[in-house]
């Protein structure tokens, strides 16, 4: 099975670019959802 | 919420089942050998690529023509997941051409325009960092969109125009090209895995940038106020 390491290294790096790229996302959701509360709450105190 | 986590098991069961078949039930290529069943992360990440391009492309032209956010948000997502699967591409290309071809990269028209498109789409997604005020920078990102939009065809016809050291197309590649029954199902079922992933990707992006949107709007009518 000559290469096969090569074979498995190339589905690694791509499964983790798009497990890191969902990674960021979840970050960017999880940040906006907690600036969103933050500023309704800051809205509503000053109504 | 549990609707996302059942979508999100859904497609790690597509993408286990994909790489079992690429890498256990695929024949193993004559010429090349194992090192072959890169092709079916590779070929599938690519074609994902260029759909949520296209995806891109046209939510660009309604937004131009339509002027609503939600256009804007579909295509900055598109851009950025199409650019994930293109990064893919452009890895996975390098392992496999190196045992094969003796290099990990060469400036032929299939490399040099995939490599064209990343830029073109890092580029778009800066451009965006550059304009504060949303409507015009929604405006000038999809105009921008449309024209990186023309490196598609280059790269898709690029293996059939001219002559690459990138193997010619065995997927509508006319005459000559074409592959085993075996190697067809599992690409195209590799396929439907990644496109699955793109939808799940495309949903969770999609949601930062209606939050974004939502976020810059109150902080205007905040200011305004």
């Amino acid at each position: 099975m000559k290469n096969l390491d090569s074979v498995f290294a190339a589905y690694l790096i791509a499964w983790g670019v798009f497990f890191v790229y969902y990674l960021t996302v979840a970050r960017r959701t999880s940040t906006l959802r907690d600036d969103l509360e933050r500023l309704k709450n800051t809205l509503n105190r000053g109504k | 919420m549990k609707k996302h986590a059942l979508a999100g098991a859904v497609v790690l069961l597509l993408l286990g089942a994909a790489a079992y078949g690429a890498l256990y039930v695929a024949p193993t290529e004559r010429t090349m050998g194992t090192i072959q069943r890169i092709f079916y992360i590779h070929v599938p990440s690519a074609w994902t690529g260029l759909t949520a391009f296209f995806i891109c492309f046209v939510a660009n032209l309604f937004y131009v023509f339509r002027r609503q956010p939600r256009w804007d948000w579909l295509a900055v997502s598109a851009a950025e997941v199409g650019l994930a699967f293109t990064t893919v591409v452009l890895i996975t290309g390098p392992v496999w051409a190196h045992p094969v071809w003796g290099i990990w990269w060469t400036w032929d028209a299939r490399l040099t325009s995939t490599f064209v498109l990343w830029l073109l789409y890092v580029s778009y997604l800066l451009l965006r960092t550059l304009v504060e005020e949303p409507d015009r920078r929604a405006l000038f990102s999809a105009l921008f969109g449309i024209f990186a939009f023309i490196d598609v065809p280059l790269v898709f016809g690029s293996i059939r125009w001219w002559r690459t050291q990138h193997p010619q197309p065995v997927i509508m590649g006319g005459a000559g090209s074409g592959l085993e029954p075996t190697m067809r199902w599992v690409l195209l079922f590799s396929w439907l895995a990644m496109l699955s992933l793109m939808a799940l990707l495309l949903r969770a992006r999609y949601d930062v940038a209606a939050m974004r949107g939502e976020l810059e709007t109150l902080q205007r009518d905040a200011e305004a106020a």
